[in-house]
């Protein structure tokens, strides 16, 4: 059968008829998808870890127990599963073991732009790069027997306009793939010096055995055509570089793509008169090109940041522009994302930013939703810098804050989700070092930012089950921390009380800002505590005085009328979370029944 | 020398243009062509700026175009058209919905929203405007905008040999499909009678 798949949903599919039996994740764009796809085939396990080493870890246990195993993760989570990654290159698999990065060039939704390709060759893993949702499919297939056939890990580096573009598939049954027993040599997972020692060695005859399958690898294919230009190229770039010089041109479209065909690279670039190489970002094909001392046109023509697209490979290569309309695009008012309208995060950043105003604050934020409080007319984010930051940046400044005798204070920011991932540590620490600092986390009940999925506080795991919700009041006592409080952050007054409690105690504290996400589906129990009550609102236009206050909360089913000289609530937008209400001086923001009266 | 043909929905995260996207997307493949789309996930989507691109032909390489790339660019909301506007061909055909919402600089009266936006994009493109918003609320449900334009999209580009139909009713909820084929029809009727009108004039 033959269906349009994204390239996430390819990789679950290719991986489920790979015979996978263990796959963990956590949620990063553009890689959720992956997990959520392989979540719909019984015949898998398929887990949200906490975090993307704890998945690597478990998927190398899985591997290591004798089944197939698959960990994904954005390109920035491999950063926090480089520690098992790199060890893992050394001891090795039993059950094939495949590394989905999902890189971001164009930093869609990321906070930085790295080309996990380098890991390759640092990890010392073996590499496949897909430019399809086909290609997708096959590659991770192929990535089980390879990563079995040379004991090593597989890593499958994709991209943004790889995982989240469509196009056809055609799928097959799922192969039968028992486990394989559990190694007798219990040294070969054990990586104490000794045997680490003889690992290093070992690792390096595999990636030999890898070269020499890099020249055969079907992945590694030529597409002749002219002789006068020849492309060398992999992933997404392959498909720019051919709607570019169609058959003008021809191609070394490299999959596998570490350790690299050496003796395919130079008889290619032998035949050719003139030699590009297109690739997105860091030049990790051209080193490699021009370490071999073979000449060629790469990174000096094409940007190494950013994505490209086939008019940028175009531009660059063949020189002169395609006859465009004349437009100005940065003319044009800005439309940044925004809190959605009954974002619970509301309520809680418009009480910081006016505590902001008045005392001299940094606010540490971290990854999720939440850093659009940074943005006008919030205004209440400082930092935002990776996943569980927040409070222990937060601690770091506080401390230098304090030993010059600056009155400034540190509030830290973190969701639910982000804490389980890497802020738990971070929250420790401030316990353990004596932190004068504020840590909110907005416990929204979801992981939002990615999706809605579900988190080790939301009570349900990613295959439907109920399992046991972590409590986050609990854990926070539990570590120590003396002052805690838990909050409706759509409660202005609570909330600004709770601010100031905090920001007076000694030590550190930590309020819990426990409203679930607009987006989220809630249980009838979720619903009957959270939304019993709430009900649309509408202006009252006899009271509205115009002034405009409601404004500052920046809700998008806000808007102001110009001619009437009154605020507006799209009734179709708002959930009557009240915030605008309680902003109001005027008493003008009523429910829509009583506007209508 | 391609007969590939790209099309690019642009508008606001949470207008809908991932369902037109994907109806647009399975009647193609429907019809037997090679299709190849893009779609933005993540932080773009709350209410920000958001774009998708299907592309279909023979045989389709790149899953997206660059700046002055699209044949038809399908912009769900007015502002949006003039930001995207640069990725249309210069001969290609702008479908534009007369629909304003304006962003938080506007709505915090830090920006102003564009002036006389229709105007100056039919200055410089083939430009269809859709009142997609009135004749959504015409049919009773302001929500099936996004189906009008789809509408609008087939009739601009001559695709009616496929069944859109039963493409939709695959892809919508039954409780919803009665407006939605109100919408699809409404919009294929409103570029029809600019058309005649046109050629009237002509």
């Amino acid at each position: 059968m033959v269906s349009l798949m994204s390239g996430n949903e390819a990789v679950a599919r290719g991986a489920y008829e790979a015979g996978v039996t263990y796959a963990a994740a956590y949620p990063g764009t553009p890689s959720t998808e992956i997990l959520e796809e392989l979540a719909r085939y019984s015949a898998v396990i398929a887990e949200w870890a906490p975090n993307e080493k704890v998945a690597v870890e478990c998927a190398l246990g899985a591997s290591i127990a004798g089944g197939r195993a698959l960990a994904a993760m954005k390109m920035v989570g491999v950063n926090v599963a480089a520690d098992p990654l790199f060890s893992s290159a050394y001891a090795g698999v039993n059950g094939g073991l495949v590394i989905v990065s999902a890189d971001d060039p164009g930093l869609h939704s990321s906070q930085n732009e790295q080309d996990n390709r380098l890991y390759a060759p640092f990890v010392k893993l073996a590499m496949l790069e897909p430019a399809d949702s086909q290609e997708a499919k096959d590659m991770v297939k192929a990535a089980f027997d390879i990563s079995e056939s040379n004991d090593i890990p597989v890593l499958f580096r994709m991209t943004t306009r790889v995982c989240h573009s469509r196009s056809l598939v055609a799928t097959s049954p799922r192969i039968a793939v028992p486990p394989r027993a559990y190694p007798a040599n219990l040294l070969k997972f054990n990586l104490v010096p000794a045997m680490a020692r003889r690992h290093r060695a070992r690792l390096e005859v595999r990636l030999k055995q890898l070269e020499a399958y890099a020249e055969t690898c079907p992945f590694n294919r030529v597409e002749w055509n002219s002789a006068e230009i020849g492309i060398i190229t992999s992933g997404i770039a392959y498909q720019y570089a051919r709607e570019a010089f169609g058959e003008e041109a021809s191609y070394l479209k490299l999959g596998f793509t570490h350790p690299l065909p050496k003796a395919k690279i130079r008889e290619f670039a032998a035949r050719v008169a003139r030699l590009y190489i297109v690739e997105e970002l860091e030049p990790y094909l051209e080193n490699f090109v021009r370490g071999l001392g073979i000449p060629c046109i790469g990174k000096d023509k094409i940007p190494n940041m950013y994505e490209l697209n086939p008019s940028i490979v175009a531009g660059a290569l063949l020189g002169g522009h395609a006859r465009e309309i004349e437009s100005r695009p940065a003319a044009v008012p800005p439309r940044p994302p925004v809190l959605c309208a009954g974002c619970p995060h509301r309520g809680f950043f418009y009480e910081l930013g006016k505590y902001a105003k008045r005392h001299n604050l940094i606010i540490s934020g971290d990854i999720g939703c939440y850093a659009l409080g940074m943005n006008d007319p919030l205004n209440a984010l400082d930092l935002c810098i990776c996943m569980g930051a927040a409070p222990s940046m937060a601690h770091g400044a506080q401390k230098v804050l304090e030993a010059g005798n600056s009155g400034t204070r540190t509030v830290a920011v973190i969701g639910d989700s982000t804490f389980f991932h890497t802020g738990v540590p971070a929250l420790i620490n401030a316990v353990y070092n004596k932190s004068n600092t504020i840590t909110c986390i907005l416990d929204n009940r979801t992981t939002a930012m990615t999706g809605q999925q579900d988190n080790p506080g939301s009570g349900t795991t990613l295959q439907s089950e109920a399992t046991a919700a972590i409590d986050i009041e609990a854990l926070v006592r539990a570590l120590g921390v003396q002052n805690v409080r838990v909050v409706n952050p759509l409660d202005l007054d609570k909330m600004h009380q709770a601010l100031a409690w905090g920001l007076a105690a000694v030590g550190p504290s930590v309020i819990v800002c426990k409203w679930p996400c607009n987006l989220k589906r809630m249980s009838s129990d979720e619903s009957n505590e959270y939304m019993h009550g709430h009900a649309r609102l509408a202006v009252a236009a006899e009271r509205c005085t115009g002034c405009r206050m409601c404004l500052n909360v920046g809700c998008p089913a806000l808007s102001f009328d110009d001619d009437a000289g009154k605020a507006r609530i799209d009734s179709g937008a708002c959930n009557g979370c009240g915030v605008c209400g309680q902003v109001c001086s005027w008493n003008a923001v009523v429910s829509e029944e009583a506007a209508h009266v | 020398m391609s007969d590939v043909v790209s099309i690019m929905l642009v508008g606001v995260g949470g207008q809908g243009t991932v369902l037109v996207t994907a109806i647009l997307s399975e009647g193609l493949v429907g019809a037997g062509y090679d299709v190849k789309m893009s779609e933005v996930h993540g932080m773009s989507q709350r209410g920000g700026s958001v774009s998708t691109q299907v592309r279909y032909g023979r045989k389709v390489h790149s899953p997206i175009v660059g700046v002055g790339g699209a044949d038809i660019l399908v912009a769900f909301e007015k502002m949006e058209a003039l930001r995207w506007l640069e990725y249309l061909k210069p001969k290609g055909s702008l479908i534009v919905n007369d629909f304003e919402i304006p962003s938080v600089p506007v709505l915090l009266g830090r920006q102003a929203y564009p002036r006389g936006i229709l105007e100056g994009l039919a200055a410089q493109a083939a430009t269809t405007v859709v009142g997609a918003r009135d004749i959504a609320a015409g049919i009773g449900d302001t929500r099936v905008m996004n189906v009008v334009l789809f509408g609008a999209l087939i009739e601009t580009i001559g695709l009616y040999d496929i069944d859109w139909d039963s493409v939709i009713g695959r892809l919508v909820k039954p409780a919803f499909l009665q407006q939605n084929l109100a919408a699809y029809r409404a919009g294929r009727r409103a570029v029809a009678r600019q058309v005649r009108v046109e050629e009237a004039n002509a």
